[in-house]
C-alpha cells in the first residue's frame, strides 16, 4: 500500500515572466517524515515552498496539500500548516511572548488552550527565560528558534522550514538540527528546504535534489549515493595539467568524474584499479554536483 | 493521499481572521501608540490654533458661525485624513516591503481580503478616535457642545475606512516609497485644501465647486458640521453619509485588488 503523503505535486510550474522558477515539479512528502529539498541558490526552492501556502499560484499542474486541493482549499490547508520563512519576519518591537500570542491568534487556537500552547513553545525554543525580551534584543540563533516556534505553536501535522540554518554559525546550527530533529522524532511531518548537504544528510529520511525547477534525483540519502556516486570515491592530487590528463583517463575508462578545485574525484571506483589518489566513501554531496553540475556555496 | 480532516470549511471574510490580524495591531499599538497619538492630535491641533487665530482675527463669522466653530468641525476632516491614507500608505508598504509581515500572516489561514479588511477596520477605529481630537479641542475654545457630537465618531469611521483603503491601493500599487510623493502632492493636498476645512467654497469658481463634491472630505466637512452645528438636514446629509460609504466600499474593493496583485504571484 502506497504510504499517505502529506503533500503531492505533480508537473507543478511556476513562471515569472520570461523565467520558470519551478518547471514540471514532482514531489512527493510521505506523512511522517522529514524530506530535504536540496538545491543551489535558485533552483526554485523557495518558490517551491511559496506555492505550498499559496502565495504563489502554479501556472500547471497539481498541488496537494495535506489531502486539499490548492489553491482553492489552501486556507484548510494552511490551518494545519507551520511555515518557518527563511527571511526573519517576527514583530521586532514586540516581545518574545506577544510575536506567540499573535500567532496563536491567528491560528485559531481557542481561548483556553491559547496560554498552554504558548509555554509549550516557549520551552521548545528554550525561550522561557527570554519571554519577556524584545525580539530586537534577541541573537540570530534566538530569532530563528523563535520563527520556529512560531511555526509550531498550533501543534500543526505539516511544517515547512525554507533554509532554517543559512546564516547561522556552525554551533547555533547544530542547536537548530536537536530542534527539528525533537520534531521529526515527534512524528511530524516536515519539508525542509536546504543547500547544505550535510544538513540534508543528517535530518532528511528522503532527499529530492532540485535544479532549474525540476527534480533531478529523489531518494533515501544513502541510496542516492550508492545509485550515483557509488560506494567509494578516488580524490585524485595534483597540478592542473595531470588532474586534466586524470580526468580524460577516467572518463575513456567509463568512469564519471567531478572536479573539486584542487583535485578530481572519481565516482564508483569500487574495485577498479589504476590511479594514486586517496580513496574514501562516497557522499550525497557528490551526487548533488554529479547531477546539479554545480558546486555548493 | 493524507485523508483531509474535514474540518467545517472556513469561509471568506471570516472572523477569526479578521481578529487575528487585528490582535497583531493591537498588541503592535502598545508599542507605538505615544509617537501615533501625538502625530495623530498634535498636527490638526496646530492648524486648527494656527487658522483659529490667524483667521479669527480678521473673520469672526463664516456662514453665520464663529470662525473656530467652522474650523473645529472643519479639521476633524484632516485629523481623519492624516491618521487613514498615511498610515494605509506607509504602514502597509513597511510591512510588506521591510517587515515581511504579510509574507508571515499569509502563511497563515487568513486571505488577502482578510488582511485588508482587518488593517482597514483598525485604521479606520483609530481615525474614528482621532478625528474626534480638534473638535474637543474646539470646545475649549468656544465650540458648544452637542449631542450631535456622538455621531462624529462613527462619521470619521466610515471616512477613515475608505482613505485607509485608498493608502492601502497606493501602497499597493506603488514600487517604491518615492511614488508617494506623487500622490501626497498631486491628490491628498488639493483635496485636503478642497474640503472646507479652513473657508468656505462658495468664491470658488464653479468647476471647482463642482470638484469638491467629488472629494470625501468636503462631504466629511459637511455632514460633521450639520451634526455639530447646523442639526441634521436629511435629503443632504444622506448624500454625505452615502458619498462617504460608496467611497469606503469602492476603496476597500480597489485595495484588496492592489494588495493581492503584491503579495500574490
Amino acid at each position: 500500500m502506497e504510504r499517505e503523503l502529506a503533500i503531492r505535486l505533480r508537473g507543478a510550474v511556476k513562471r515569472y515572466g520570461p523565467i520558470t522558477a519551478v518547471d514540471g515539479l514532482d514531489l512527493d512528502v510521505p506523512v511522517g517524515t522529514c524530506v530535504g529539498l536540496l538545491g543551489p541558490n535558485g533552483a526554485g526552492k523557495s518558490t517551491t515552498m511559496r506555492l505550498l501556502t499559496a502565495q504563489s499560484i502554479a501556472d500547471e499542474g497539481e498541488i496537494e496539500v495535506l489531502g486539499f486541493e490548492l489553491p482553492g482549499e489552501s486556507k484548510q490547508a494552511r490551518a494545519q500548516l507551520g511555515v518557518a520563512p527563511q527571511l526573519d519576519n517576527l514583530d521586532t518591537t514586540l516581545t518574545v511572548e506577544q510575536n506567540l500570542l499573535v500567532f496563536a491568534h491567528l491560528y485559531r487556537i481557542g481561548r483556553h488552550e491559547r496560554r498552554d500552547a504558548i509555554e509549550r513553545s516557549l520551552r521548545m525554543a528554550k525561550l522561557v527565560e527570554r519571554r519577556d525580551s524584545r525580539v530586537d534584543k534577541l541573537s540570530g540563533g534566538m530569532r530563528r528558534r523563535l520563527l520556529i516556534a512560531r511555526a509550531l505553536i498550533h501543534q500543526p501535522r505539516l511544517v515547512l522550514l525554507d533554509e532554517p540554518t543559512v546564516g547561522l554559525d556552525p554551533q547555533v546550527r547544530q542547536e537548530m538540527w536537536a530542534l527539528i530533529d525533537a520534531l521529526r522524532s515527534e512524528g511530524t511531518t516536515i519539508l525542509m528546504s536546504t543547500h547544505y548537504i550535510e544538513e540534508a544528510q543528517r535530518l532528511a529520511d528522503t532527499v529530492t535534489i532540485m535544479s532549474h525547477g525540476k527534480a533531478v534525483a529523489a531518494g533515501p540519502p544513502s541510496e542516492l549515493v550508492m545509485e550515483h556516486a557509488g560506494r567509494d570515491v578516488l580524490e585524485v592530487y595534483g597540478p592542473p595539467a595531470r588532474l586534466a590528463e586524470v580526468e580524460g583517463e577516467a572518463q575513456a575508462a567509463g568512469l564519471r568524474t567531478r572536479r573539486t578545485g584542487t583535485s578530481v574525484s572519481i565516482l564508483n571506483v569500487d574495485g577498479f584499479r589504476g590511479f594514486d589518489g586517496e580513496r574514501r566513501p562516497a557522499n550525497l554531496e557528490d551526487v548533488f554536483v554529479l547531477l546539479t553540475g554545480e558546486e555548493i556555496a | 493521499m493524507a485523508t483531509a480532516t474535514r474540518a467545517p470549511r472556513i469561509g471568506r471574510l471570516d472572523r477569526p481572521a479578521l481578529t487575528g490580524v487585528l490582535v497583531r495591531e493591537v498588541v503592535n499599538y502598545s508599542s507605538y501608540w505615544r509617537s501615533s497619538t501625538f502625530s495623530s492630535t498634535v498636527e490638526p491641533t496646530i492648524y486648527l490654533l494656527a487658522f483659529g487665530f490667524g483667521f479669527g482675527s480678521i473673520v469672526s463669522t463664516i456662514g453665520g458661525i464663529d470662525y473656530v466653530e467652522f474650523v473645529g468641525t472643519g479639521t476633524v476632516a484632516t485629523a481623519v485624513l492624516f491618521s487613514s491614507a498615511f498610515p494605509g500608505m506607509f504602514g502597509t508598504f513597511v510591512k510588506y516591503q521591510f517587515q515581511r509581515t504579510y509574507d508571515a500572516i499569509l502563511a497563515a489561514p487568513v486571505d488577502t481580503e482578510e488582511l485588508v479588511s482587518a488593517e482597514a477596520i483598525w485604521i479606520a477605529t483609530r481615525a474614528g478616535v482621532y478625528g474626534c481630537v480638534p473638535m474637543v479641542v474646539a470646545i475649549f475654545f468656544g465650540l458648544d457642545p452637542a449631542w450631535g457630537m456622538l455621531a462624529v465618531p462613527l462619521i470619521a469611521w466610515i471616512a477613515g475606512f475608505g482613505w485607509a483603503c485608498f493608502g492601502i491601493s497606493v501602497a499597493g500599487f506603488s514600487k517604491s516609497f518615492e511614488n508617494f510623493n506623487y500622490v501626497v502632492s498631486a491628490v491628498l493636498t488639493p483635496l485636503f485644501l478642497l474640503a472646507g476645512s479652513f473657508f468656505p467654497l462658495d468664491e470658488f469658481p464653479g468647476w471647482a465647486q463642482a470638484l469638491a463634491k467629488l472629494n470625501p472630505l468636503y462631504h466629511l466637512v459637511q455632514a460633521v458640521r450639520d451634526a455639530v452645528i447646523y442639526g441634521w438636514d436629511w435629503s443632504a446629509d444622506l448624500v454625505h453619509i452615502g458619498v462617504l460609504v460608496v467611497f469606503g466600499l469602492v476603496m476597500w474593493r480597489i485595495a484588496i485588488y492592489a494588495m493581492t496583485r503584491k503579495l500574490i504571484d
